[in-house]
């Protein structure tokens, strides 16, 4: 018995040991950022913090959440730094005073995808025409309903159509979650649902290129998706690393770090166009 | 059905190839439950004892109280402390927002109401006759509140390990306040939940495996401790 007490003991200490002792990382200078989940779920994140760290020796900290969440944590100086895409939500919180320097850096666009079988007929019609079959058929739509960029831009398309917005719909179905559990909700209901080009490349990545639901509607102009940085108005958050944020901001629109947006690639597909001034 | 079996293999793989970002979210999920369980069982267990062994006026009220805490959802612990300690909250100074401690803020008052309210209990269903036997036996008080003491660690062990399976398997307070920023505070749950966003099940599982893994160590030790 005594044994087991021993190693047991050992146990414990050694859990508690090594949590003190192994460090934390380093960098001095560290940005707080907050992004929409479709930076982050791609992998482009991934991809550009670690040269951001090596170009200018600041380390990016990152948290994914919808673009509304995010705007809100700027408003409430928790972040430094935003990387959204919800233009005219964007353009009212410089107005509003909560963000400043709003640079565009790249885009992609939105596609509308639905079963193979497509049961509303909406391959190859406009956003308008798709979404009025859809709602003729009453077809499952599945919808982020976050607040998200992604939303956002949904419900704007709902409007272009001169309808109500399907809020209380049978059909109409709101995940509140991120876009691609809301595309494998979809999937699974068999429904259709909107989404950008870049996550849809990833779920069809992740399932090695053959996914349940295909792009059925895009290239409409209404479809763009315009991504920008901003940097959380210094004025508002007097903490704010409001240098560090221009730095940063400045990198994303500079030449190597338009390259490698221009270069990330899944499954041979580009998933972002740089498009910075 | 597949990715069932290849979230086993994933497991087995980043825990053998030694994955730095597995590794850091274990790191992190271990500290900051180890940061929340010193807290809560330095105040919770002094606490439950002086609930469960002395008499007072509103004791019952109390004991409603804590009980009632015991159905404290994560989300709002979560909403509550980043409210708290966001830039605009009152306690925005500490620059408490998406670290290990302020995570740890909130895991606190998750495991709090049950160490108090099961070392409580522990103390109020002590055996009666206990303290006659110390007080013939000549025990003055503070032998008859140590010996109480004695005679209750294997429930307030059990406290702990009820606590410590609550604390480690929350996600609402990591993800709220910790963010699930990578490298810094992404937990072995947040990381399960963002897994789970990426539609890469496989990776979720493995990560849930490891998860149980610890659990299961955890309650080991203490099971060997115990049989002393």
């Amino acid at each position: 018995m005594k044994k087991h007490t021993w190693i047991s003991v050992a146990t414990l200490t050694l859990i508690l040991a090594l949590t003190t002792i192994l460090p934390a990382s380093g960098a001095d200078r560290a940005l707080m950022m907050a992004t929409t989940t479709s930076t982050d779920n791609t992998g482009l994140l991934d991809v550009l913090a670690p040269e951001f760290t090596k170009a200018t020796g600041i380390e990016l900290k990152w948290t994914a959440v919808g673009t509304g969440k995010a705007l809100k944590m700027g408003e409430n100086c928790d972040v430094d730094v935003l990387l959204v895409h919800a233009p005219a939500a964007e353009m009212k919180y410089v107005v509003d005073g909560f963000g400043i320097n709003r640079r565009e850096i790249m885009y992609n666009d939105f596609v509308i995808i639905g079963p193979a079988a497509d049961p509303a007929g909406v391959a190859k019609k406009s956003v308008k025409d798709a979404l009025g079959a859809i709602r003729a058929k009453k077809a499952i739509f599945v919808s982020r309903g976050d607040n998200s960029g992604t939303h956002k831009k949904e419900l704007s398309l709902w409007e272009s159509t001169g309808a109500d917005l399907p809020e209380k719909e049978q059909w109409y179905v709101q995940t509140g979650q991120g876009m691609l559990t809301t595309i494998n909700i979809a999937a699974e209901r068999n429904g259709y649902t909107m989404t950008d080009r870049g996550t849809y490349i990833k779920y069809e990545a992740n399932l090695n290129g053959n996914p349940p639901l295909k792009i059925l509607v895009e290239g409409d102009k209404i479809l763009l998706n315009q991504y920008s940085v901003l940097a959380v108005n210094p004025s508002n958050c007097e903490k704010s690393q409001f240098d560090l944020a221009t730095e940063f901001s400045d990198w994303l629109a500079g030449g190597q770090a338009q390259g490698l947006i221009r270069d990330f690639k899944l499954m041979g597909k580009q998933l972002f166009t740089p498009n910075a001034e | 059905m597949e990715f069932l079996v290849d979230g086993f293999l994933t497991a087995f793989q980043l825990l053998f190839s030694a994955d730095e970002q597995t590794f850091s979210a274990i790191y992190a999920t271990l500290k900051v439950s180890i940061y929340s369980m010193v807290a809560s069982l330095l105040m919770g267990v002094p606490a439950g004892f002086c609930l469960g062994y002395f008499q007072f006026p509103g004791k019952r009220q109390i004991r409603l109280l804590t009980d009632t805490l015991l159905a404290l959802p994560t989300v709002f612990i979560g909403l509550l402390v980043y409210a708290f300690i966001s830039s605009r909250g009152p306690l925005g100074h500490m620059g408490l927002l998406f670290t290990l401690p302020g995570i740890a803020v909130g895991q606190t008052i998750l495991a709090l109401p049950i160490v108090i309210s099961l070392s409580a209990t522990a103390v109020e269903s002590m055996d009666r006759h206990l303290r006659v036997t110390l007080i013939s036996l000549g025990a003055d008080r503070k032998h008859l509140l140590f010996s109480s003491l004695w005679e209750i660690r294997h429930s307030i062990l059990a406290a702990a390990l009820t606590a410590y399976g609550r604390v480690m398997t929350e996600v609402g307070i990591s993800m709220m306040v910790g963010g699930n920023i990578k490298w810094h505070t992404r937990t072995i749950t947040t990381a399960i939940a963002l897994e789970t966003n990426k539609g890469l099940f496989g990776m979720g599982i493995a990560l849930g495996l490891v998860l149980m893994g610890i659990a299961f160590a955890v309650n080991i030790s203490v099971s060997a401790l115990r049989k002393r």
